[in-house]
């Protein structure tokens, strides 16, 4: 029955989408609340004074983006210009040919210093098809009224499998990624072999076995904001949330939520633009690309929300809260004091390893 | 009828009875029948094609993904017929020929961008598959360089794009495509010197592919480089025929002559260790045992994943203990199903059973209650629960307040399959109310009446008068409360936890994330069908006619 509901709701946002679209309108998808408005703000308001001919029309896809483009593409009707993705998604996209691969240094920006865009965005193009936005950060929050008394706060993805100290329910996400690592990692495995470790049947038992030790204290999210909520709720100790989101709840809405940074994971959200684009279209994209994911553009976006820019060059321009006037670059999951400890998602592996891992996790979740 | 209708009207006619225009009585009636019947059905035409078109297609298209295997035979056709004579079980990889059918295969489905696909496609099936195509889809070109840049050696001019397409190309295309090339046009479709594709037939059909290819993006063949694989044919084709020369444009048969001379010493390296090198997997036969088992157009591979189980070399057997899901989900999602459905009759009965027998007004303001929920969104009727059942949500905090309840030990209420039996029976309950009061507002209340005058006691009369009467009402809300339980997704997966989601929040998994589509159809499908058998046995046994919804 759901598959019938996406494919119905994907051709009826196809018949919208495509009866709104006129000569000079652009549609861009991406994951609204806070986000989208950061980029509003940084990117499509300015563009727009600059080139007052030019209407960029927000969809709030991205969660479905990946079928959604299938759909489309089957279709042969697209109606998306610009896409916002996770860097898991946009590999995926990329493989299945469903988004455009580009020639960074040909349709980016260079940094100020003359540094090429594909040196400036160095690692964080992870896929011919991706053009890295923002890093940001799956890490932790804590209730800072449930630390026991006498005890150091937690400091980071460790302190979730000590329950002997903190004491209380965790919230992980529901899915492998992240948390087999974290296990691993935790159960004493160095960082250089986690993904070697993990590919074996036993490194798989052993995480699964190391998890097993906190399985009935843990409550798993799958939409972004509940962690969050739980949080802000008391209803759990400790929970993996996305930094920004735990940033707007402790500085802008002022919960007792602390921040453990350690062995937080960086995870890339960027553009794809989609597969079989009309020539017309696609030079308007790639006009607002380039001006969109330029040093100066992606530092302002760290105004509106506490992710980094993916650029090297833009990390000494980042500045100030728009509203708050705080210093962003604390809360930056890139800033060094957050950053001892971290592990960038292998995203080529999960793209092997996904299928299988997920089956055994959910097995494991089941029983 | 049309005998004793005759003897009546005419005597003496022995025929068929005929209407007023001469036509018999009985074709005319069925004319007029005939036409009532077409303006009938051009009445429900735009329903019947609305509901074919948006409904019944979509399911048969998205269904029939639960078989279809296309992708393998179109983008490695070459490989899987290759791999035909290969046998499985011999323990040893395939030999040359699968190869180098291979090296053919990945050169086209690389300029194409299919290989990726191909191997997620078939990742599904072996873990590192997709990985492995894309690794080889970077290392395929290699091959092709090895030998381009032999015959660079010899002379530059083999990298030009220019003088392949001279020596390959028609003379007419030839100058055709110069001369849109100065008037900026593209130029126009590829054509083949006479006699190139019988001297040089690799390199003809991988040229050719590269010129279609390259037009197709609006540049020209005699401008652009020709893809690595046209090398790699050029050294075989003049391997076994020396004197390709001869077909090739007069200015470049010097060339050719000469490379013609020189390919027997080039440095050669085997297909089969050229892709070895480039990943040594390629070296298993697993690898090759999966792309053979997988190639028909047609596989059970979908609905085998579908049962937890898989296609061995030694036949079907059930996947790995750590790895069984889909069945304890069906098992999980039907329980539920079946729980939620008998929450709904205990909770519901006695409700409709009120509004039926209330004054109006009461009964219409009780109507109301359950109505306004009936109409809030799905949505935030799930969030609500949360709020109400989390552990340090309102019903936890009254239970700790009045001291039932130990503030350390509060009742874990939601994230499990309490929370989705909670919050789904709610949520259904309208569904079972409405045909129940419909059916209860239609039984007579004389009837008990009758029965208590008679001597019944209150719960005889109901039970045996009442409620038997009402049956057709429960038989209603059940089959609605119970399949629209069975396909439920949003609320399973937003209070349910690990332990309450339900076999849609895969399916919604492999839609949207994995887009292991023909898993999810093969889910669908199942799912579908079991619907069908559960609907086909409530029939036998309890009878669809004695469903009432009013």
């Amino acid at each position: 029955m759901k598959l019938v509901k996406t494919l119905i709701g994907a051709t009826s946002a196809l018949a919208l989408s495509a009866s709104a679209l006129t000569a000079q309108d652009m549609t861009i998808v991406s994951w609204g609340g806070a986000y989208s408005a950061s980029q509003q703000n940084a990117y499509h308001d300015p563009y727009m004074a600059a080139n007052p001919d030019i209407t960029i029309i927000n969809d709030e896809s991205s969660p479905e983006a990946v079928a959604k483009l299938r759909a489309m593409n089957e279709a042969g009707n697209i109606t998306w210009d610009l896409v916002d993705v996770e860097a898991a998604d946009a590999i995926r996209l990329c493989d299945e040919g469903l988004a455009m691969e580009v020639d960074h240094d040909d349709v980016l920006a260079a940094a100020p210093d003359g540094t090429s865009a594909s040196d400036d965005f160095g690692d964080m193009i992870i896929s011919d098809c991706f053009i890295p936005q923002i890093v940001f950060s799956t890490t932790f929050g804590y209730r800072t009224d449930q630390v026991p008394a006498g005890v150091e706060p937690p400091t980071g993805a460790c302190d979730v499998f000590d329950l002997e100290t903190y004491p209380g329910k965790r919230g992980l996400n529901k899915n492998p990624i992240a948390n087999l690592e974290w296990a691993l990692l935790c159960d004493g495995v160095a960082y250089e072999d986690v993904y070697d470790v993990l590919e074996t049947e036993e490194g798989q038992d052993r995480a699964f076995a190391k998890l097993d030790t906190i399985k009935d204290e843990v409550i798993w999210w799958s939409a972004s904001a509940e962690p969050i909520q739980w949080l802000a709720d008391g209803e759990v100790f400790m929970a993996s949330a996305y930094n920004g989101r735990l940033f707007a709840a402790i500085v802008e809405q002022n919960q007792p939520i602390g921040m453990a940074w350690d062995w937080q994971m960086f995870d890339l959200d960027g553009w794809v633009i989609p597969a079989g684009l009309p020539e017309d279209r696609l030079a308007r994209v790639m006009d607002y690309l380039f001006f969109a994911t330029d040093t100066q553009r992606l530092a302002d976006q760290a105004k509106y929300i506490s992710y980094g820019p993916a650029r090297t060059s833009s990390a000494p321009l980042v500045s100030t809260h728009a509203e708050l006037g705080i210093e962003m670059a604390p809360h930056m999951p890139t800033d060094p004091n957050n950053a001892e400890n971290t592990f960038v998602n292998n995203y080529n592996w999960w793209a092997d390893y996904r299928d299988d891992l997920d089956a055994k996790f959910q097995a494991w979740l089941a029983q | 009828m049309a005998p004793p209708v005759s003897n009546m009207t005419d005597a003496t006619q022995t025929g068929p009875v005929l209407s007023a225009d001469g036509t018999p009585l009985k074709r005319s009636l069925q004319k007029a029948l005939f036409r009532q019947k077409m303006r009938a059905l051009a009445l429900i035409a735009p329903l019947l094609i609305f509901v074919l078109v948006t409904f019944i297609l979509p399911i048969g298209d998205m269904l029939f993904r639960s078989v279809e295997n296309q992708i393998v035979s179109a983008t490695i056709p070459r490989t899987v017929v290759a791999l035909e004579t290969w046998d499985a079980d011999s323990g040893e990889s395939p030999g040359e020929e699968v190869y180098a059918a291979f090296y053919w295969d990945m050169a086209e489905a690389v300029e194409a961008k299919t290989h990726t696909r191909l191997g997620g496609r078939l990742n599904y099936e072996m873990t590192g598959l997709s990985s492995l195509f894309r690794k080889t889809g970077r290392g395929v070109s290699d091959i092709g360089e090895f030998y381009m840049d032999q015959l660079a050696d010899l002379n530059d001019e083999w990298e030009e794009g220019a003088f392949l397409a001279d020596a390959l190309g028609a003379e007419s295309w030839v100058s055709a495509a110069t001369d849109a090339a100065a008037n900026d046009v593209t130029a126009p479709a590829f054509v083949l010197r006479d006699g190139v594709a019988d001297a040089l037939p690799l390199t003809a059909h991988i040229y050719s592919r590269f010129a279609a290819q390259t037009l197709a993006e609006k540049d020209s063949p005699l401008e652009e480089d020709p893809w690595e694989a046209v090398y790699t044919a050029l050294y075989q084709d003049l391997i076994s025929n020396p004197n390709a020369a001869s077909a090739v444009s007069p200015a470049a048969a010097n060339l050719f002559t000469d490379a013609a001379a020189a390919v027997p010493n080039f440095e050669n390296i085997g297909f089969k260790e050229q892709f070895i090198d480039i990943d040594k997997d390629w070296d298993d036969p697993e690898a090759w045992q999966t792309i053979q088992a997988y190639s028909s157009a047609y596989t059970a591979g979908y609905f085998l994943a579908a049962m937890d189980l898989m296609n061995t070399p030694d036949g079907i057997a059930r996947v790995d203990e750590d790895e069984r899901i889909y069945i304890r989900l069906f098992g999980r999602t039907i329980f539920m199903s079946l729980l939620i459905t008998g929450t709904c009759i205990l909770l519901g009965y006695p409700i409709a059973y009120l509004l039926s027998n209330l004054k109006v007004r009461h009964a219409n303001l009780l109507m109301i209650l359950v109505l306004l929920p009936f109409w809030t969104s799905l949505l935030v009727r799930t969030s609500a629960w949360k709020v109400l059942l989390q552990q340090q949500g309102v019903i936890n905090d009254l239970l700790v307040w009045v001291g039932l309840v130990a503030d350390d030990s509060r009742l874990q209420l939601i994230n499990n399959q309490l929370g989705t039996v909670i919050a789904m029976t709610h949520i259904l309950l309208p569904f079972m109310i409405l045909p129940l009061f419909s059916v209860m507002k239609t039984i007579p209340p004389s009837y008990v009446r009758a029965a208590k005058s008679l001597g019944a006691t209150n719960w005889t009369a109901f039970w045996r008068v009442y409620f038997p009467q009402s049956v057709p009402g429960i038989g209603a809300g059940s089959i609605l409360v119970f399949i629209l339980a069975i396909g439920y997704y949003i609320t399973p997966e937003l209070v349910g936890g690990t332990s309450g989601v339900f076999i849609s929040n895969r399916i919604a998994y492999h839609i949207s994330t994995s887009l292991n589509w023909g898993l999810a159809a093969a889910l669908g499908a199942m799912l579908l069908v079991l619907v069908l058998a559960l609907y086909w046995i409530y029939d036998k046994m309890v009878g669809i006619d004695n469903v009432k919804l009013g």
